[in-house]
């Protein structure tokens, strides 16, 4: 758990929020929540379904603004998060071949026309075989099953030179043994000083890997080290909030 | 004369056939690629919007300027994309989608086009209007025409990567920049110039016809994007030369020939094509039902 502390001591917030609402029109998905995210570390944010998870994510994107209050993210523009939103977002049929796909990620750094060099070729390599997909890269991406697809999105991300992750339920349709490969890329990334923030609704995953929990209902519940934050009070108490079923 | 003589004869002895088939095979090399996009991204029927939705203001330029192809273009253009803004505007206000709230727009167009060209015009113009005048473009048609399709396949391979990803994964491309809007913006305004530059050609009923069944022949031979785009352009092309073949010796008009030209290499891709045609779907199925009678079944 050391990596716990430091990442607890760590002065400089990756991001912070500051009595931050968000929602649409009438309709407010998360309430009056404030807090930081530290640089390095690695949470979890867990909630009954409708508690505003997806929409909080959405609003550090920037793609929500805030109702009220202020979400500050460190560094200058550039330096965005990287997103992986929900699978369900995209066209699967789509004719591309999986290496292509995945080298979607290096956007930052090619853009709309310069040519992948050669280095950018070696990282695109590497980001295939460190999911396990290095020989599927001429594969067209329809041909993927479910856990594949997972590989090569999370690949995609490793393109990025963002220094926050941002993943909104990334194991909800893959199995066991695809879940421990991706997340222990998700410690390697931490490991390497990236925050990494993730919604997820496996508790005993959360509880095996995540030091930091952010539980929210509507509004935040509680949020700090995960077993302060997943006791059966909060639990409930979340769900009461929420008066939805949860797991 | 021989056989090989007659597939080029026509072209040879007659200027109006040469500038039929320079003219249209033009403006098939820029339809077809767009045409791709139109089908990666669920927009089939757009392309039919669309043209429909540049009747008025060809019809207004066609009233106040006559048969002159600069005001037919510039008004073709202002009510395309008006309608374009109009019903995207209609499905972010309201309740109704997108497909409804374009073929509303556009019927209204066709109503109003008609209406304002037979106000003034003879039929044989309003004629010339819906079906094109393929067998008789003059200089400035068949400039119009070339420049469009250059300007479209440029712009296109210009956006060429961010269109792809916003087809693909436009949240994708949303997280990474801000691009998503210009190039939409940009794919619509290629959309409506070719189509404004077709309608000379082939007539706003049969324009779409060379941007939409090359591109939906090509998706059954081609995995790739880049694939499907020169095929669909090679496809159109080929179907504008077999269409005014074949309106030359039958004595039939040629912009529905070079259509139904078109719609008949889409029937043979979509029985024999590689990429999920009918014929490899049902080799595949009866593989694996072979497959699944070797199992011995238990009981």
């Amino acid at each position: 758990m050391g990596a716990v502390a430091d990442a607890l001591r760590s002065p400089v917030s990756a991001i912070e929020l500051d009595q931050v609402s968000l929602g649409w029109r009438d309709k407010v998905a998360v309430r009056d929540l404030s807090g930081r995210f530290p640089r390095g570390s690695f949470t979890a944010v867990v909630g009954p379904n409708g508690a505003g998870k997806s929409t909080l994510l959405r609003g550090i994107m920037g793609w929500v603004s805030p109702l009220a209050g202020r979400i500050r993210l460190a560094g200058k523009t550039g330096t965005d998060p990287a997103f992986m939103p929900q699978q369900g977002d995209f066209d699967r049929t789509f004719p591309i071949s999986t290496r292509d796909f995945v080298a979607m990620g290096a956007w930052r750094r090619v853009g709309p026309w310069r040519a992948f060099s050669a280095r950018e070729r070696e990282r695109l390599d590497s980001a295939l075989n460190a999911v396990g997909l290095g020989d599927f890269g001429r594969r067209p991406l329809a041909t993927l099953s479910g856990g594949q697809l997972q590989r090569a999105l999370f690949a995609r991300l490793m393109l990025h030179d963002a220094d926050i992750f941002m993943l909104d339920e990334p194991f909800s349709a893959v199995d066991r043994a695809t879940t421990e490969d991706l997340m222990a890329l998700l410690r390697q990334w931490n490991a390497q000083d990236k925050t990494v923030i993730v919604v997820l609704h496996d508790l005993d995953l959360v509880r095996r890997y995540f030091p930091q929990t952010l539980l929210l209902a509507g509004q935040g519940v509680a949020w700090g080290d995960t077993d302060e934050v997943l006791t059966p009070e909060n639990l409930h108490l979340a769900r009461h909030l929420c008066a939805g079923d949860y797991l | 004369m021989s056989g090989i003589d007659l597939l080029y004869q026509p072209f040879i002895e007659f200027g109006f056939m040469r500038r039929a088939l320079a003219g249209s095979a033009a403006l098939a090399l820029a339809a077809g690629p767009l045409g791709v996009f139109l089908i990666l991204r669920r927009m089939s029927l757009m392309g039919d919007a669309m043209a429909h939705a540049i009747l008025p203001g060809v019809a207004v330029g066609f009233l106040t300027a006559g048969l002159s192809i600069t005001a037919m273009t510039i008004g073709g253009m202002l009510t395309g994309l008006l309608v374009a803004m109009l019903a995207a505007g209609v499905a972010r206000l309201t309740p109704q989608r997108e497909d409804a709230s374009f073929a509303a727009f556009y019927l209204v167009s066709l109503g109003v086009g008609v209406l304002l060209i037979s106000l003034r015009g003879s039929n044989m113009e309003l004629i010339h209007v819906l079906f094109g005048t393929v067998l008789g473009l003059d200089d400035g048609a068949l400039l119009l025409v070339s420049a469009a399709s250059s300007v479209a396949l440029i712009v296109l391979a210009l956006i060429f990567r961010p269109l792809v990803m916003e087809c693909l994964d436009p949240m994708f491309l949303r997280s990474e920049s801000r691009m998503g809007p210009v190039v939409h913006g940009a794919f619509l305004l290629l959309l409506v110039l070719t189509l404004v530059a077709g309608f000379q050609v082939l007539g706003t009923l049969m324009v779409v016809g060379i941007m939409m069944l090359p591109a939906a022949a090509a998706r059954f031979w081609a995995g790739s994007v880049a694939g499907q785009m020169a095929l669909a352009a090679g496809v159109g092309a080929f179907a504008s030369y077999a269409g005014l073949l074949f309106s030359y010796y039958a004595n039939v008009p040629a912009s529905p020939a070079i259509i139904l030209s078109a719609g008949i290499v889409y029937f043979i891709s979509v029985s024999l094509g590689p990429q999920g045609g009918l014929w490899q779907v049902a080799r595949q199925a009866r593989a694996r039902r072979l497959r699944l009678s070797r199992i011995p079944e238990r009981d």
